[in-house]
């Protein structure tokens, strides 16, 4: 025991020094030259393919528009590692150490929502891909997004599956330790009993954790109330297995989802099984909504020689609002910028127009995608009100 | 709940709790014969269903092939650990060993990261265990039946081993006094590769299995696994390989009886399995088949 204290004694007492000189090491690097985009998205972790789609769109975006003001762009990325503690770190290192103009991210309204203070409190304005929590924004005057958010997402699911699919029963899995999984199952849950008129029209419903990997204990509770749709949001790797280990149970309800769902680990986990999930997301490939929409494909398709999944567009569109708000403000200054970015009106991102309301959320429209043979499809887009 | 549900829950429980106690008997046969916790049994694990995901989807091998090749390698990559990681610690106290442990685990997941990349890949799933066996109206993917006759194959391989072989004998030895052992004229360095080769190729067959119910590969998927293994071979009696298997049914069983009882208490799922561990050892601090040892670390 005594080794023990003595031991980590020793660790903390060494330390101490290291943390010391990178503190005194970095804070000198306030280099006016270049301006410095940070990037805070999951590239480990249960989220990783998310942040790895978005960081495509961003580096994309990079590429066309290297340059704002007559200075370089530097994006200065770094891994939120899919964990709330680790967002929060990530975004203190961006505006202590790093010393950014601004900052983008994060794939997971849980890691842009651990950022907000952070950023809040430095003064630094953030603006969020597909982070689509509304208390991403609510009361935080720095940070911005242009995805709109899940209280539009929830009603958007809930009237697909009482209209489209005639269902007055709906079971509900929920990623219970993420805060957008939680957040749209209220708004879904809200309309659906608005709709149906009925409290007891959601049945049941039923919560895991993020990195889950065993559903049958839920499933095999659901099955035996035999609802019409099951509603799950959550991340796409648990959403497959999920809806894999439901077909293995022999349940024949629809599953329904929302934006995370739409990555290439989403179909590659859940196989054969995925095939009818249906799930609202920001974009679709082959529906181009604006002239910078075609920018963005064209130069997409001939980097990567695939199409792009919509949260690459979203990201796209976050970096390009930025360099925007920079030539509005004609400065880099942090606090110009926010100016600058909460004045946004009927700005032309690649997956739509991005007008920013009171909140710093973009209303737009959404889109709802299936999968039908091992392949995402367009189902049909949904305007707000 | 009907009979039919509370049945369906039953299969889910036995299929989950096997697979804790396949992992299980691993970590516990490295600690009976060693006195070691192999923290770094778990990415192990992780490694063999790397193995197999690259054989089939890079070399295009058979999906029998890649498992055996990932079975061979990951015992290999077992012994090249003991070798880098503990070998040279072991006259060092029992501390260092554990922390040396510790250090190898993190290390093989980072460099997991690096290597692998830290996307998800899809396990690819041999046609054979995706079809699911209807028994009434209870349904049995072909994998559940596989995974409890592949750990009471596995519990019974090992028992004859290390209870009737030589090299079991010499095993019992060695985690017995390791100086006695050598001037008893074994080859005490030899010994515990074997171990560890045994140890790491239960972690692979705990990898496939694994892969085929959750077939979501992450460079941190060990971890989890790890942890719960560990507390099942904890609640059997730690270094006891009969009792890892109990801890481990136990263990998968009480999870799904939890959420198939308490709906409302799935987000303490992990917690559960923790709850389990500290009452358990309450009551019998050496584990429900465990002996009695005045050292534990």
């Amino acid at each position: 025991m005594k080794r023990i204290a003595l031991l980590l004694v020793l660790v903390m007492v060494l330390s101490i020094p290291l943390t010391a000189c990178q503190s005194s090491d970095n804070g000198s690097t306030a280099d006016s030259d270049v301006i410095k985009f940070g990037v805070f998205e999951p590239l480990t972790g249960a989220n990783a393919a998310g942040g790895a789609m978005e960081i495509e769109g961003i580096e994309l975006a990079q590429e066309l528009y290297p340059e704002v003001l007559g200075k370089k762009i530097e994006l200065v990325i770094v891994d939120n590692k899919s964990d709330k503690v680790e967002a929060a770190n990530a975004a203190t290192k961006l505006v202590d150490q790093d010393k950014v103009n601004a900052i983008i991210g994060s794939w997971g309204s849980s890691f842009s929502m651990a950022a907000g203070p952070i950023v809040m409190e430095a003064g630094i304005p953030a603006v969020g891909t597909s982070c689509t929590n509304p208390l991403v924004t609510l009361g935080n005057d720095y940070y911005f997004r242009v995805t709109f958010i899940d209280s539009f997402q929830g009603v958007v699911m809930a009237n697909y599956a009482f209209t489209e699919l005639g269902a007055t029963k709906v079971a509900i899995v929920q990623e219970i330790s993420n805060d957008y999984s939680v957040g749209l199952v209220k708004f879904f849950t809200d309309e659906f009993v608005r709709l149906t008129g009925d409290p007891g029209s959601i049945l049941y419903v039923a919560n895991y954790n993020t990195g889950d990997q065993d559903f049958t204990a839920q499933l095999t509770n659901i099955k035996q109330l035999n609802p019409d749709a099951i509603f799950a949001p959550g991340n796409y790797s648990e959403s497959a297995m999920l809806i894999k280990q439901a077909k293995e149970l022999d349940i024949k309800a629809p599953f329904l989802g929302a934006d995370t769902w739409e990555t290439p680990e989403f179909i590659d986990i859940g196989g054969s099984a995925v095939d009818g999930a249906v799930f609202s997301t920001f974009f679709d490939s082959q529906v181009p909504l604006t002239p910078e929409s075609s920018v963005f494909l064209d130069a997409y398709r001939a980097k990567f020689n695939k199409e792009p999944a919509s949260v690459t567009a979203l990201a796209y569109d976050a970096y390009i609002l930025l360099v925007d708000a920079i030539e509005r403000a004609g400065s880099a200054e942090p606090g110009k910028i926010k100016e600058a970015l909460a004045a946004t009106a009927g700005f032309d991102g690649a997956a739509g127009v991005v007008t920013l309301d009171e909140n710093g959320d973009a209303v737009k429209n959404a889109v709802i995608k299936t999968v039908k043979n091992g392949e995402f499809t367009y189902l049909t887009t949904i305007s707000p009100q | 709940m009907s009979l039919n549900t509370f049945m369906q829950h039953l299969s889910n429980g036995l299929a989950l709790g096997s697979l804790y106690a396949l992992i299980a008997i691993g970590y516990t046969m490295v600690y009976g014969i060693l006195r070691l916790i192999n923290f770094a049994h778990g990415d192990i694990f992780m490694i063999s269903t790397y193995i197999i995901f690259y054989s089939v989807t890079l070399f295009l091998m058979p999906w029998w092939v890649a498992f055996v090749v990932a079975i061979l390698l990951t015992g290999a990559f077992g012994i090249l650990v003991e070798r880098l990681a503990y070998r040279s610690l072991r006259n060092s106290p029992k501390i260092s060993v554990m922390i040396s442990a510790i250090g190898a685990s993190y290390l093989i997941q980072n460099l997991a990261i690096v290597i692998f990349g830290g996307r998800p890949k899809a396990f690819p799933i041999p046609e054979f265990f995706n079809k699911v066996v209807y028994v009434n109206t209870i349904s049995i993917p072909v994998a559940n039946f596989f995974i409890p006759g592949i750990t009471m194959a596995a519990l019974v391989i090992l028992l004859y081993i290390v209870n009737k072989t030589k090299t079991g004998m010499a095993m019992r030895a060695v985690s017995r006094d390791y100086e006695a052992a050598r001037l008893m004229g074994i080859n005490v360095d030899t010994i515990i590769s074997i171990t560890f080769f045994m140890g790491s190729i239960l972690a692979a067959l705990g990898g496939m299995m694994w892969g085929i119910k959750y077939p979501n590969l992450i460079p941190l998927m060990g971890l989890m696994p790890g942890l719960k293994a560990f507390i099942a071979a904890v609640i059997g009696g730690i270094g006891n390989i009969k009792g890892a298997v109990v801890g481990g049914f136990l263990l998968g069983m009480s999870e799904i009886m939890l959420i198939a009882f308490l709906p409302s208490m799935t987000g303490y799922r992990d917690a559960f399995a923790f709850v389990i561990l500290i009452v358990i050892l309450l009551i019998k601090p050496s584990g429900l088949l465990g002996e009695n040892l005045a050292e534990k670390v």
